[in-house]
């Protein structure tokens, strides 16, 4: 007797999709649950941990940042190999702007974030025509680049980098900017992704000539995800100088690219959720691993295989499945 | 009345790729309210016409002009602001979405806002209206299943509602009827004369002669890329060149 699986979508879901969950406490608790778990957890659960841990929280935070703004630029079918560009630009704004203006960083982040987005935009603008692997290989190349030039020209401290930069006024503070920030980006992407506007962005990347035939300018609304997914990332560059009270070469290290992709292919493309889960279990994971010395990097390599290959989906749209839908096995006739 | 002017003018159009002329010193008129029929062997260059005009691909000479402004060249999004829609050969719905989502798309143009006197409303509802006009079934499941998991048919019509989304004056129809059973364009025949009968200009380029000539107010027949005929439907089936180059195998 052969079997398969059927999906049915639970009745509370069915239900809960229309104005009638509001007559009802389990069904409102059901549509708020899944938003409630990232803003409890981030703000409430997070200071409770140590010096240590809450020092990971930020770095994973950040790496979470990046991840989103990867999965951003992945919704207009933008496949980005360099996110550490936008980390490496933020984070070299902010940094100038408080080694040489003395600017506090209550005004470079903010900077860094619209002036880098710019930025970054208009150094990706005569790329967006290409897709796929051939505007990986941009974004690839492009923080290496300029990783050389700056060694190369000793421009704004040269191998050194910029050092003794204003930190945050203590860690809890710090955490709770970054996970704002994280929480900021996740809804408001998660937002723009379900709006009509969203589904624009979405189609590019389904059929992007079926949108030119609609009469839009493509190439337009790949500008303005470009913008929106680099500002993101140059704050969480930004972010991270002020941390590290230091701005230098590492800002494009070839990290910042690798591992937001990681984070977004284990939690689920397209889904922000997904990239934002993927950071916070492969950061502290690979944290975790540091015991293992050499080893670590085998162990973490291994927990990443396991991932893709168990939950290929990605772990967010894995679980958003199990919460909306009722699995069973039913004979096939 | 010859003295109008044509809603859409073609003057020695030529587009090459590499070596191959595909479209070679193309000239004809299109007056406003008719259905021009586009015949020719594959690979005569109708569906390079259409990218020509819709702006896909850049002409190598020649002019085209819309409403007697010149839209040589221009971008398929400017091209479509003037109210030039098109469907594709090989349908592309956005395959994730909805069939009624698929039309959020092109109600989001600029033009529709335009038009729209600046409020675009309840897109979605507009999406459901348009549906129903290309054939879906009122309240009925399809307009919210995936376009991936519609049949052809529905595609079809999906395509034609996407490009009647952006209330165009000239709707450019790539070989609707490809790949459609008998009945399926049977069906879909009504909806195109309801476009005519609303005043639409309509290019139609198409295999299935008999549906065509029976809509069709003029025929226009391309072989290698050149005009060989253009006339009423009935001088255009018995001129011997057309017989010849495309209906050659059947005539005899």
């Amino acid at each position: 007797m052969k079997k398969r699986k059927e999906r049915i979508d639970r009745g509370i879901k069915a239900r809960s999709a229309d104005i009638f969950a509001l007559t009802s406490y389990r069904e409102m608790l059901y549509l708020l649950i899944p938003g409630a778990i990232p803003v409890v957890g981030l703000l409430c659960f997070a200071p409770m941990l140590s010096d240590y841990w809450r020092e990971v929280i930020i770095s994973t935070a950040i790496y979470a940042l990046l991840a989103m703004s990867w999965d951003m630029l992945m919704c207009a079918g933008l496949l980005s190999l360099g996110q550490a560009l936008f980390f490496g630009i933020g984070s070299y704004i902010a940094g100038s702007l408080n080694y040489y203006a003395g600017l506090p960083p209550i005004l470079t982040i903010p900077i860094a974030t619209i002036g880098g987005g710019l930025i970054c935009t208009v150094l990706l603008l005569p790329v967006l025509r290409l897709r796929g692997i051939y505007f990986a290989m941009v974004t690839l190349v492009v923080p290496l680049m300029l990783s050389r030039l700056v060694e190369a020209t000793r421009i704004l401290g040269g191998t050194e980098g910029l050092t003794g930069l204003t930190p945050f006024p203590n860690q809890l503070t710090a955490l709770f900017i970054i996970q704002l920030a994280v929480l900021a980006t996740l809804f408001g992407f998660r937002r723009i992704k379900g709006s009509d506007y969203g589904l624009v962005i979405t189609g590019i990347s389904d059929n992007d000539r079926s949108v030119m035939s609609a009469g839009l300018n493509i190439y337009w609304y790949k500008t303005q995800v470009v913008f929106l997914g680099s500002s993101v990332g140059c704050f969480a560059g930004a972010f991270g100088t002020h941390m590290d009270m230091f701005a230098g070469m590492p800002g494009f290290a070839l990290d910042y690219s690798i591992m937001p992709v990681a984070a977004a292919v284990v939690g689920g493309v397209g889904t922000f959720a997904g990239p934002l889960i993927g950071a916070f279990i492969l950061v502290p994971l690979s944290e975790m691993l540091r015991a293992l010395g050499a080893l670590r990097i085998v162990f973490y390599g291994l927990f990443l295989v396991i991932f893709v290959v168990g939950v290929p989906e990605g772990i967010f749209p894995y679980i958003q499945r199990k919460y909306q839908q009722i699995e069973r096995w039913v004979d096939v006739t | 009345m010859t003295d109008q002017t044509p809603l859409l003018r073609v003057s020695n159009l030529t587009k090459t790729f590499g070596g191959v002329t595909a479209v070679s010193n193309l000239n004809f008129q299109l007056q406003e309210g008719k259905l021009l029929g586009v015949i020719g062997p594959n690979g005569s260059g109708k569906t390079t016409l259409v990218n020509l005009i819709t702006g896909f691909v850049k002409p190598v000479a020649g002019r085209i002009e819309f409403r007697g402004k010149n839209i040589t060249g221009w971008p398929p999004y400017k091209v479509v602001g003037e109210g030039i829609s098109r469907t594709f050969q090989m349908v592309r719905p956005f395959y994730q979405l909805p069939a009624y989502k698929n039309l959020i798309v092109p109600l989001y143009s600029p033009r529709v806002k335009k038009l729209a006197g600046g409020r675009y409303g309840d897109r979605s509802a507009v999406a459901l209206d348009l549906l129903e006009e290309v054939g879906f079934e009122r309240d009925a499941y399809v307009s919210y299943k995936k376009a991936g998991a519609l049949p052809q048919g529905y595609l079809k019509r999906l395509e034609l509602a996407k490009s009647m989304a952006l209330r165009p004056d000239l709707v450019i129809l790539d070989e609707l009827f490809s790949g459609l059973s008998l009945a399926e364009v049977a069906s879909i025949v009504p909806i195109i004369e309801k476009l005519k009968h609303q005043g639409k200009t309509i290019i139609m380029i198409e295999h299935r002669l008999k549906e065509l000539f029976r809509i069709a107010d003029r025929v226009m027949v391309l072989n290698y890329g050149r005009k060989i005929a253009e006339g009423e439907a009935i001088e255009v089936m018995d001129s011997p060149a057309v017989k010849e180059a495309y209906l050659g195998s059947e005539a005899d």
